[in-house]
Parts: structure tokens; C-alpha cells; sequence
């Protein structure tokens, strides 16, 4: 196939290296250095797509960022992304796209229909139409509205892409490598200042890549190329290109999209898709330059209508001719640029400009070359139906009210240029107070909010010569405060031509008897009537105007239809612009793919995972692993074909008849030393501790202040001055910070220190009857008889050389024991556990059969002691002194804290002794009553009961204190469970407490 | 992101920091009777003011030292830090 449009020579790309790729199944061949864009234009395809609400023929309209309408669904490698700007896709051999928002094809679009039955779909038109009844929502409009309304389709399949962060701080970020932003970035870098210059598109150099300057006896572009790779040559400099600053956050945080990847045909080995940096800058300038303003006017959608600047580019960057007959459309002196280029590529255009009489340099040049134009004309609408095959004009009164006679100019394309539209988006994000500028017709930054600077372009300046003296200067000036260097640098002579004033005109008025769609937002199909109808309703703030009519929303951010839809605005309600205000321009600047949101945290990355010392061994005897916290654990042993229930019942028996052994490295560890250890072990616990003997364990509990339980544990005194304190695994971060912020901030005069030493300690529980045979196995040594080592106790003990401690505490309610070693010695400790426990039938057990066990001995957990509960609530307030104050106390007198029926723990049975009784559910009085049912209570741990083999649980419920003994009814919405209970005591295991202190 | 000097460490991110909210809550003393609209205030009543605040931080990945932020809710420029025992001005 052969590129009809484009030119013979030039352009920036590489015509030695032919691309081929597919557009909706058609073949086509481009150059490497093309954009998806520029490929398809050069073989003559102009419609890509349909639009959003009316599904009418979309083509092109710009040549980057700002594009409305040229988004596609992407295909690479075999995965598939959407929304992807055709102007922004570089091409890749091998790339496929398909034209989105058409079905079944884009030129057979079924919602085309939308079209002709515009007059049904004004403003509004989604708010009113869909709001009532309103249960059609979900069965009628919802699925057509997807089906007929959707951009891009996402993938459902798992994103095999790798997507980087990264964190970098600089002395100056610079974002666009336009003049201002090449000229401050060399200044700067010359200062000695660490800079970092981005660049959103694959060729540095911005503006100066199309337009027709010289700086310093060299062409804009062969100066910027100069630049750029002294520049790179720079150790103090990071150059990137494909890379966009989209964001503006606090304290000059920048964040910034680097497209590593997706110029090629598939990511490189070890290289991500994408890398996120996260930039903290001490100063920011702004050089992102300006985008071209459409003028508005009848079927100004039309595919071969575009912006006359992305034609120029198209031609200079691609040499891609986006028509042979163009038409140039122009309020300014712009237009003319892209005719010259048209004529000296021998392509006859023809040029109205909406002036009178305009004067400048390149009028006369255009003149020289003979090109036709016709002043004081306007387009007064485009005609075609899927390309521009010609064009309604007619001549214009001087106060742009009324038009001539229509005359009908053939063409194939209309290039526009309603004047430039300063990019002011980053300076907007930082916090700036943005101004009217009423010399340019659009707002420029106003005063510095955070440490940033807008140059060039983006800060209305449009002629090279004073952006490249203020660019210099600014770099210069802004490194010097940091790098306090000052070095000279000599700003090159700029040749470039002289504009004349702009026409401020922006809207062809329609002729008598015309109804044409003018559309002042293309990516949304909002055309002048539904502004005109929202204003009619009511809304005023621009805000309103925003949402109701959808202007300026989606995808591409109003880029290109903003300050048009505030000039109408202004003009309907006969304000000011600058009274009507802009809308809030927020972070990001353009779309940013989730995937490079998230990162590497994604899957097992999302959070740390903390494996103990003997989690090897684990692994080796068939452990099947549970997440408790950032912990991974065993949750139980599997042997041959046994399901959870089956093993953990047999790892639970195993503890009540011989022995057991868990690892619960896990649970949270601090030391605790000082002589005011005492006093503030009293003050954070509610039980008394001032007494506590050295070598004793005691169980505490402690609260937050407003008398909630925080966590609980044992806490032993190691020696006189020096406590060990160990939290549930989940909480043990939290009370760290708890203990640190009542040393630091309310009672410094305690001379305590507090360290996390969960890491440093191995720890392993043996529980069952045969244990203390076991332990004496274990420390042949140490007295660990019933009185050396009783219930409560401590001693240090050696186990085969190694440094030992041994706590006698039972989290079980058998007789138990838990020996922490050194963390390295952990896995040694095990084993020496495994090989002696052998005569006693030790097995080890998981979380699975460590719940079993707590909860039919009644002992709280993390699930009852949920951030709800008070001490009485967990059978706890034994352990409330009356003698001294604690965290929390006071709150303890609050009225439903003490009220007579208050909520309390208690144990549950099914009535047949066979139901399983799901966690969550509900306990009520009736299971016939009308929903909704009044709670009474919540399960909060179930288990089967191994002493009694039926099911047991636990749950918190109103005067559970008067409540043993009833009947209640146990409801599960969710699993579609009604049980018939019997509340009984929440100890149904040993409630006299004799195994353990047997 | 925020920016935070820490008076130990210098100037951190925001994420090595955990917020702990009013710094000028203070806490009854010990043993001494409180009204219950004392207690409230002490455990449930803050200002929320837009403006400036004086708020604690914990520097929970750094030196873990609890500290004193002065910053404008509403723009969040921070004025300036302290140590947990310094006298501000
Ligand atoms: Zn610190």
C-alpha cells in the first residue's frame, strides 16, 4: 500500500525503517519516529472513532496531548489497554488498535442513530432522562449506557507489566523542553545546580521542532539538539524524554509518568512498563508551553478538521500532509505558518482569516508566495459526513454579528487556529491563583504558591526572543540561591518573525435558518445549545456548568475547550471572563494507568511478609501457611489428604492428651527497662505491678483512654529494673507507639526505656499434659518441677548450649510452657523440641488448633477484644485495681460502661450439637420476627470443641451475665443460617483453671 | 506529600511519619478527680481548626521520637517543628 499523504523528503522520522501495523484488521505500513497519529494520516485514514454521547465520525484533531478525539483501544504483546491517544502511541512493529465507542464498526455505528436524534439528547440529558423509575436503572439504562457510551475496554486478565516508583530529589525540575525550559535548564546546569529536565514527548525541543526561528546562526531545532546532548553529557543533569510531570502536590512533591516501554513492541527484560518518579524539588519551573484554541463553528467535528498547528507538525515532524485542498481557518498569525508550510510543499491553500485588514512579516510572506487569502472570512460550517469534503463560508461584519452571503469552497481538511491557550496546569496544581490575561485572552499564573516558576509559553509569553532571555536569566538566578554560583552565559541572537494582534473571536454566530452543531467540547459532545441550555436552567458558578453539560471532562481535561466554553459563558451572561472563573485544574494532567499508580505493591509485594526462623521447617513438614498481620504462619500440619477441620482437630486433641508445640516468634516483644519500669508498667496496665517478684510472668491488660481494651499479654520481670512484655501479633506495632508516646510526651519524668525485640527472640509454646517431661528432657539442668518452676514462673535455663528463657504461661489451658532462644538458635530449638517430644507423641499445631484451644478455654482474642470491648465485656474486670489510676480509668465510669445490662462474653452451643456456627452472625431473641431483627448479640470465634466434639463459640452479648442458659437463635444472613443456641459460660474447658497450674 | 523536618533527623517524608493528632490536649493528671466535661474534652472534644495547628507526629520510621508540627490544615505549609519537651514560643 502505497502513503499517498506523505511527502516525498523530510520530517524527523526514519523512512530507512518501515513499520507495518493493524488498524481495526487493515494492514499499513509507517516509518520508525511515527506516532500511531501520523502513520494513519499519511495512509489517508482520518476516521478513527465515534464520539461519546452522539457516536458522529471522529478524527483527528490535534498532534499530542491535548487530542479529543483519537483514542484507541492499544493491543501489545497480548495485552490490551484503552484510551490510548493515537497522537501520543509511538509506532512499534507489530502495534494493532481499534477504534473505540462504535458498534458493531466504526463506519457502521449502530448509536449513530444518537445523531439524528440529537434534539432528544441536550444537557442534561442523562440527569433527567434516567432518574425515574427508578428500578430501570440497573436493568435498562445502566447496560445501555455502558454498551453505548463506554470509552476503552479493560482488560480483566492479570497485568503481566512491571511497573516501577522512584524517589528523587533535585535542585530545579523542569517540566517541557521547549525554549524556556531548554534555555533554564542550561543556565541552571551550568551553575552547577542538580537538574532534572522532563519532556512528555519522544523529540526534545518542543516548539522549536516546527517553527521557523533561528538562534544563534542555527535553526530552533539544530540549537535545541545542541543543547540536549550537552546537557546529557552533564553528571549534575537527568534528561528524560516520554516522560510527564502530571501532578503538583504539596511542599514541591512532583509526580512524573516516564513511558519506559511503550514505544516497543514488548518491554525489555528487567525494565518496567512504566516508572513513577516522585520528584521533591526545590524550585519547579514550568515550561510547558501552550496548546492551539479551536474557533468555533458548524460541524466543527467533522474528521479533516484540526488544529492548524497540528497540521504544521504533522508536515515538519512526520512529513504527513493531512489534506491535499486545506483550508486554513485563522484569527491570528499562526494560521499562516502552516499555510507557508502547505505552499512550499506544493499544496494550494486557501486562508480566511477573520481580520479585516491584518499587517505582520508573515502576512507579507505569504503573500510573496502567492497563497490566496481572504480577509474578513469565516468557516460558517463543515461539510462531509465521515471527512470534510467542503466548507460553508462567508464573509463577516466587523463586529463579527453578521454573515454574507454562503459561498461553498471545496477541501478536504480545515486547519483552525483561534490563538494559544497557555498550559498553566502544574502552576494551577501548586496552589497559584491563576489571572486573566486580557492581551492574550486566557489566564496565565498569577503569584508563586509553592516554589514554582512559569516561563515561556505557558506564562503568555509567545515571542522566542524574551523566553529565551527571561528562560536563561531564571535558570540562572534560581541555581545561584542554591548552588550560590554564578556563571555567565550568553543568550544567542534570535531571528524570528514579527506576529500581529490576534482577533479576539472565537464563535462563527450561525446563519438564519441553520441549525448546525457547534462543538465547543469534542471529547464530551457538548456543543454551544447545551451550554446555552444549562444557562437557561439555572446554573451559573462554571463548576455547575461543568458537570451538568459534561464540558471539560474525561480524558482529555477541557485541554482544548475550556476557555471557549468560558467565552460563551461570558458572553450569555455579559461578564468578564475572568469573573466567571475557571474550573479547579487537578492532578493528573493527562491519564495515568493504574498500573503505574500501584507500582511493585501489588500481589505478595503489597506488604511485607515476616517469615520466623523456623518457617523453613514448616515448609518442609507440609505446613499450610495463613497471613496473620505481615506474619505468615503455620496453620496447620496437613498429613496425607486431611481438610483444615480434620488436622486441626487432631493438632487440638494432641495438646489435651500428650503435647504440642507452636511457633509464636510472632507475637510482639518489648523490652522494657529502668527503675521507673515498675511505675509505668502500673500506669499502662489496669492490675497492679508495683509487686511483681523478679523471675514471675503476669497477665495484663491495658486500655486506651477512652476505656476500650487496646491489647493484653504477659509481662515479665527479668530482673530488678528490666521487664520483657509481649503483645498479640497483630497489635504489637501499636503498643509500641502507645508506650513510646506516654514516656515521650505525658510522664518524661519516668526514667524507662521501651525497645521492640520481636525479632530478636525464637519462641515456641509446648502445651499438653506431657509437657513438663518434656521440658525436663529439654533442660535436664533446671528444676522445672511443679514448685522450682510454678505456674506464672521464669527461669533462664541452657538448652544443649544455648541460652535459654522459659516462661511458664498457657495460652492453651493445659499446663504449658514457652521457651524463647536467640532468633538464629530458633530453628535448633525446634527441632531439639521435635526429636525429644517423640516419646510424647508431640505434634506441632497451627493458628488453627491454637484458636480451637483459646476459645473453648474462654481466653479473649484479637476478635473479641476488637476495638469495641471493654474489660467487663471480656470477663475481665477482675483485673481493674481500685487502688490506683491507669490509662483509660476514668472512661470506665462512662454510663453504658457500667449499665446494668451491658454486653458480656459468653459461650454458645447449637441446641443439635452438630451445626458449625459461622463467625459474624447475629444472635436474636426470634427468628421469625420482622426484619429488621433486633441484635442482641454477635459470634465472635467459633471452633470444635475437642474436649466435647461439638461445636463451641464465643460471643459478646447484651447481659450476657443473666443470659447463660437461654435459648437464642443464631442468624446468618449471608450464609443462610438459622440455628437454634443455647448460651452457656463462656470457660468450657477446665473453668476452675486446674490444668494449669497442675 | 508533606515534607517534615524532623528536629532529630532533618527533613523526611511524610510517609516515615504517623499523625497523632491535637498537641495541645493534655492529659489530666494521674489520681486527681475529673468532672466528666473535663474528661470528655481530654478524650473525645477537639477544635478541628482550619488554619494553623499544632498537632503531634511520631517519627515511626525514623528515630520514633513523638514531636510537635505547626501546619496550616488548610494549605498544609508547615511552620515549623519541635522536640517533644521544647518550649514553644
Ligand atoms: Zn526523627
Amino acid at each position: 500500500m502505497t502513503q499517498s499523504y506523505r511527502i516525498e523528503t523530510g520530517g524527523l522520522i526514519n523512512r530507512n525503517k518501515k513499520i507495518s501495523f493493524k488498524f481495526n484488521g487493515t494492514s499499513y505500513f509507517g516509518y520508525e519516529g511515527d506516532t500511531l497519529a501520523s502513520a494513519l494520516l499519511a495512509n489517508g485514514v482520518h476516521l478513527v472513532g465515534r464520539s461519546f454521547k452522539y457516536h458522529r465520525p471522529r478524527g483527528f484533531f490535534g498532534a499530542g496531548v491535548d487530542e479529543p478525539y483519537a483514542v484507541v483501544q492499544l493491543y501489545r504483546n497480548g495485552e490490551t489497554e484503552p484510551n490510548i491517544k493515537a497522537t501520543e502511541q509511538e509506532l512499534f512493529e507489530g502495534l494493532e488498535a481499534s477504534s473505540v465507542n462504535c458498534w458493531p464498526s466504526v463506519n457502521f455505528d449502530i448509536g449513530a442513530i444518537n445523531n439524528f436524534l440529537k434534539i432528544f439528547l441536550p444537557a442534561g440529558f442523562y440527569y433527567k432522562t434516567f432518574m425515574w423509575p427508578k428500578s430501570f436503572w440497573y436493568k435498562i439504562y445502566e447496560p445501555f449506557i455502558r454498551k453505548a457510551a463506554g470509552l476503552g475496554v479493560a482488560s480483566t486478565k492479570h497485568d503481566k507489566e512491571r511497573y516501577e516508583h522512584k524517589y528523587e530529589y533535585c535542585d530545579l525540575l523542569i517540566a517541557g523542553s521547549g525554549p524556556s525550559g531548554l534555555a533554564s535548564a542550561y543556565s541552571a546546569a551550568k551553575n552547577g545546580a542538580k537538574v532534572i529536565l522532563a519532556e512528555d514527548k519522544p523529540r526534545y525541543g518542543g516548539s522549536l521542532l516546527t517553527s521557523d526561528v533561528n538562534i544563534g546562526n542555527q535553526s530552533g531545532k539544530d540549537w535545541a539538539d545542541g543543547i540536549i546532548s550537552e546537557l546529557k553529557e552533564m553528571p549534575n543533569v537527568t534528561v528524560k524524554n516520554r516522560s510527564q510531570v502530571f501532578g503538583y502536590y504539596d511542599h514541591n512533591m512532583l509526580v512524573m509518568s516516564e513511558k519506559v516501554s511503550d514505544h516497543l513492541p514488548k518491554t525489555k527484560k528487567y525494565h518496567p512498563n512504566k516508572r513513577l518518579w516522585y520528584i521533591r524539588a526545590k524550585e519547579v519551573l514550568i515550561s510547558s508551553g501552550s496548546i492551539e484554541r479551536p474557533i468555533v463553528f458548524g460541524n466543527n467535528d467533522t474528521p479533516g478538521v484540526m488544529l492548524s498547528s497540528a497540521a504544521k507538525e504533522y508536515l515538519k515532524v512526520y512529513g504527513v500532509l493531512v489534506g491535499k485542498k486545506p483550508l486554513v481557518f485563522t484569527n491570528n498569525d499562526s494560521g499562516y505558518e502552516s499555510a507557508i508550510e502547505f505552499k512550499k510543499h506544493g499544496v494550494e491553500p486557501i486562508v480566511l482569516d477573520s481580520r479585516s485588514n491584518p499587517q505582520s512579516e508573515i502576512i507579507d510572506e505569504a503573500k510573496n508566495l502567492g497563497i490566496n487569502i481572504k480577509n474578513s472570512y469565516v468557516v460558517v460550517a463543515a461539510q462531509g459526513y465521515k471527512k470534510v469534503k467542503s466548507a460553508d463560508v462567508a464573509t463577516i461584519s466587523e463586529d463579527k454579528k453578521t454573515l454574507g452571503k454562503i459561498e461553498n469552497i471545496n477541501c478536504d481538511c480545515i486547519c483552525v487556529s483561534g490563538f494559544w491557550t497557555p498550559t498553566i496546569h502544574l502552576a494551577s496544581q501548586s496552589g497559584n491563583k491563576t489571572k486573566f490575561n486580557e492581551k492574550i485572552d486566557a489566564f496565565v499564573p498569577g503569584v508563586s504558591k509553592q516554589n514554582e516558576t512559569t516561563l515561556g509559553a505557558a506564562n503568555g509569553v509567545f515571542t522566542l526572543e524574551e523566553t529565551l532571555k527571561t528562560s536563561f536569566e531564571k535558570g540562572k538566578e534560581l541555581s545561584k540561591k542554591i548552588t550560590d554560583k554564578d556563571n555567565e552565559i550568553s543568550i544567542p541572537n534570535v531571528v524570528e518573525k514579527k506576529y500581529s494582534k490576534h482577533d479576539k473571536f472565537w464563535c462563527v454566530p450561525l446563519p438564519k435558518g441553520k441549525t448546525y452543531k457547534r462543538f465547543l467540547d469534542f471529547q464530551n459532545d457538548v456543543a454551544v445549545s447545551d451550554v446555552e441550555i444549562a444557562l437557561r436552567e439555572g446554573y451559573r458558578s462554571i463548576e455547575h456548568v461543568k458537570r451538568y453539560t459534561t464540558l471539560g471532562m474525561a480524558t482529555d481535561q477541557g485541554k482544548t475547550s475550556n476557555l471557549n466554553g468560558l467565552q460563551l459563558v461570558s458572553e450569555i451572561e455579559n461578564k468578564v471572563v475572568p469573573s466567571v472563573g475557571h474550573t479547579t485544574f487537578r492532578p493528573p494532567y493527562t491519564p495515568i494507568s493504574i498500573g503505574a499508580i500501584v507500582g511493585r505493591e501489588v500481589g505478595k509485594h503489597s506488604k511485607p511478609t515476616r517469615k520466623s526462623p523456623i518457617h523453613n521447617w514448616h515448609e518442609e513438614h507440609n505446613a499450610v501457611f495463613v497471613d496473620a498481620g505481615v506474619w505468615l504462619r503455620p496453620r496447620y500440619y496437613k498429613r496425607g489428604n486431611e481438610t483444615l477441620f480434620e488436622a486441626s482437630k487432631r493438632e487440638a486433641k494432641n495438646v489435651r492428651t500428650n503435647v504440642g508445640v507452636c511457633d509464636v516468634t510472632t507475637l510482639g516483644k518489648i523490652d522494657i527497662k529502668g527503675p521507673d519500669a515498675a511505675e509505668f508498667l502500673n500506669r499502662v496496665y489496669t492490675n497492679a505491678w508495683l509487686k511483681l517478684p523478679v523471675g514471675k510472668a503476669r497477665y495484663g491488660v491495658m486500655l486506651r483512654e477512652d476505656g476500650i481494651v487496646m491489647d493484653d499479654g504477659t509481662t515479665t520481670r527479668i530482673s530488678e529494673n528490666h521487664y520483657h512484655m509481649t503483645t498479640t501479633t497483630a497489635q504489637a506495632a501499636n503498643v509500641l507507639s502507645h508506650l513510646e508516646y506516654y514516656l515521650q510526651l505525658v510522664w518524661p519524668e519516668l526514667n524507662v526505656n521501651v525497645v521492640s525485640t520481636t525479632e530478636q527472640w525464637a519462641g515456641a509454646a509446648i502445651a499438653g499434659p506431657k509437657s513438663r517431661d518434656l521440658l525436663q528432657k529439654l533442660f535436664p539442668k533446671t528444676d522445672v518441677s511443679k514448685e522450682g518452676l510454678p505456674f506464672m514462673g521464669y527461669v533462664e535455663g541452657e538448652l544443649f548450649g544455648v541460652k535459654a528463657r522459659i516462661f511458664r504461661i498457657s495460652f492453651s489451658g493445659e499446663l504449658a510452657y514457652e521457651v524463647n532462644v536467640e532468633s538464629d538458635n530458633g530453628r535448633f530449638m525446634w527441632e531439639k523440641i521435635i526429636e525429644l517430644g517423640e516419646e510424647f507423641q508431640i505434634q506441632p499445631y497451627g493458628t488453627e488448633a491454637l484458636s480451637t484451644l483459646r476459645i473453648e478455654m474462654g481466653h479473649v482474642a484479637g476478635s473479641e477484644l476488637d476495638g469495641r470491648t471493654i474489660p467487663y465485656d471480656n470477663a475481665l474486670e477482675g483485673l481493674l485495681s481500685k487502688k490506683k489510676d491507669f490509662i483509660g480509668k476514668r472512661s470506665l465510669q462512662r454510663e453504658a460502661f457500667v449499665a446494668e445490662d451491658r454486653q458480656r462474653i459468653v459461650g454458645v452451643i447449637p441446641l443439635d450439637k452438630k451445626t458449625s456456627i459461622p463467625e459474624g452472625s447475629h444472635l436474636v431473641k426470634d427468628a421469625s420476627a420482622p426484619l429488621p431483627n433486633k441484635k442482641l448479640g454477635h459470634i465472635s470465634a467459633s471452633c470444635w470443641s475437642v474436649e466435647h466434639d461439638n461445636p463451641f463459640s464465643l460471643a459478646i452479648l447484651k447481659d450476657g451475665k443473666n443470659m447463660i442458659g437461654e435459648k437464642l437463635f443464631v442468624m446468618s444472613p449471608l450464609k443462610n443460617k438459622v440455628i437454634p443456641v443455647e448460651i452457656v459460660s463462656s470457660h468450657y474447658v477446665d473453668p476452675k483453671g486446674e490444668r494449669v497450674r497442675s | 506529600m508533606l515534607h517534615i523536618k524532623c528536629p532529630h533527623c532533618g527533613m523526611r517524608s511524610q510517609n516515615e511519619f504517623s499523625y497523632g493528632g491535637d498537641a495541645t490536649v493534655k492529659r489530666p493528671e494521674l489520681n486527681k478527680e475529673v468532672i466528666d466535661q473535663e474528661w470528655d474534652n481530654f478524650v473525645y472534644n477537639r477544635v478541628s481548626p482550619r488554619g494553623k495547628h499544632l498537632e503531634l507526629w511520631q517519627h515511626l520510621s525514623g528515630c520514633r521520637q513523638w514531636i510537635k508540627v505547626e501546619r496550616d490544615t488548610a494549605t498544609h505549609e508547615i511552620f515549623n517543628t519541635y522536640k517533644a519537651n521544647e518550649e514553644i514560643a
